[in-house]
């Protein structure tokens, strides 16, 4: 069972009082962008074995979407945080890339 | 006026923890940036309840009031006074950006009563219910159902869920609280 802590409420809420979002900080391309850039934005995923940022919503609790730092593979749960930004906090990445020094970081 | 009646109209149960429903309950929805001056002091001036922190419910003269996310409460109160109340927080509110809703007539509320108040919600929600203390309010689930819940003391639990699933959600409690279902005994 997966637990995240809701960075707004402070509490540990399970996976059955959650709603998964898919991939975190996704770059939209809407109006007058190529084609390219479209689907990529439609239909392309990271879907990593490993690190992965996702987005996450609250929705029994407080209702708000927050991010989620875990590992695909260990299901390790590294960090959550707010919604309000466009890339995860560095202290975050630092002590993932402390952890696993072979991961390629964010991005 | 039409005669107002609560969902189940005081339906009770007696189990292993007394299960009743609370009848008409005031609640009021407010919604509005918490931190704010504003909204701390027109919730002391219609409730007398300080501002309630992060997942807390506070209690003041004619009320209590709870944290429902960063930017919601719920101001719990007298049935018959909820609509006066909403005016009141509204016109103290006043230009703040602000949301105030008399939302009494949209929620069943129910008691659970007993030593074993919390093993009984516990069965029914994925929350930590023996964590919780009176004070701490923890909005979470029970069974398929959204649900919130408080302690007004150590063996009374309070449980604030849609009316729309009353009936539903006090078939469970009753299902919880069932003689033989204990589980520390």
């Amino acid at each position: 069972m997966l637990i995240l802590e809701c960075p707004y409420c402070g509490v540990m809420a399970d996976e059955t009082d959650l709603h998964g979002g898919g991939e975190a900080h996704l770059k939209r391309f809407g109006p007058g962008s190529s084609d390219d850039e479209f689907e990529t934005y439609l239909f392309h995923r990271k879907n990593p074995k490993g690190v992965h940022f996702e987005r996450w919503r609250h929705v029994s609790g407080c209702g708000k979407w927050f991010h989620a730092a875990r590992n695909t593979m260990t299901l390790e749960v590294y960090g959550t945080y707010p919604a309000q930004t466009t890339e995860p906090p560095k202290e975050l990445v630092a002590k993932i890339k402390k952890k696993h020094p072979e991961w390629g970081g964010y991005e | 006026m039409s005669n107002a009646v609560s969902a189940l109209q005081g339906a009770s149960f007696d189990g292993y923890c007394k299960v009743e429903e609370a009848g008409l309950t005031g609640m009021i929805a407010l919604r509005g940036d918490l931190s704010s001056a504003g909204v701390a002091n027109a919730v002391k001036a219609v409730t007398g309840a300080a501002m309630p922190g992060q997942g807390e419910v506070t209690e003041g003269a004619k009320g209590r009031v709870g944290w429902m996310s960063p930017d919601e409460l719920l101001l719990i109160v007298d049935h018959a006074e909820a609509p006066g109340i909403v005016e009141a927080a509204t016109k103290s509110l006043g230009d703040a950006h602000s949301l105030v809703v008399n939302v009494s007539d949209a929620r069943a509320v129910y008691r659970v009563k007993g030593a074993a108040c919390r093993e009984v919600i516990a069965k029914l929600t994925p929350a930590d219910t023996s964590v919780m203390q009176p004070g701490m309010l923890r909005r979470t689930r029970i069974a398929q159902i959204p649900a919130a819940f408080y302690l007004e003391d150590d063996e009374t639990a309070v449980l604030v869920c849609f009316r729309s699933v009353a009936q539903y959600a006090f078939d469970l409690l009753k299902d919880a609280a069932q003689p033989g279902g204990e589980i520390f005994k």
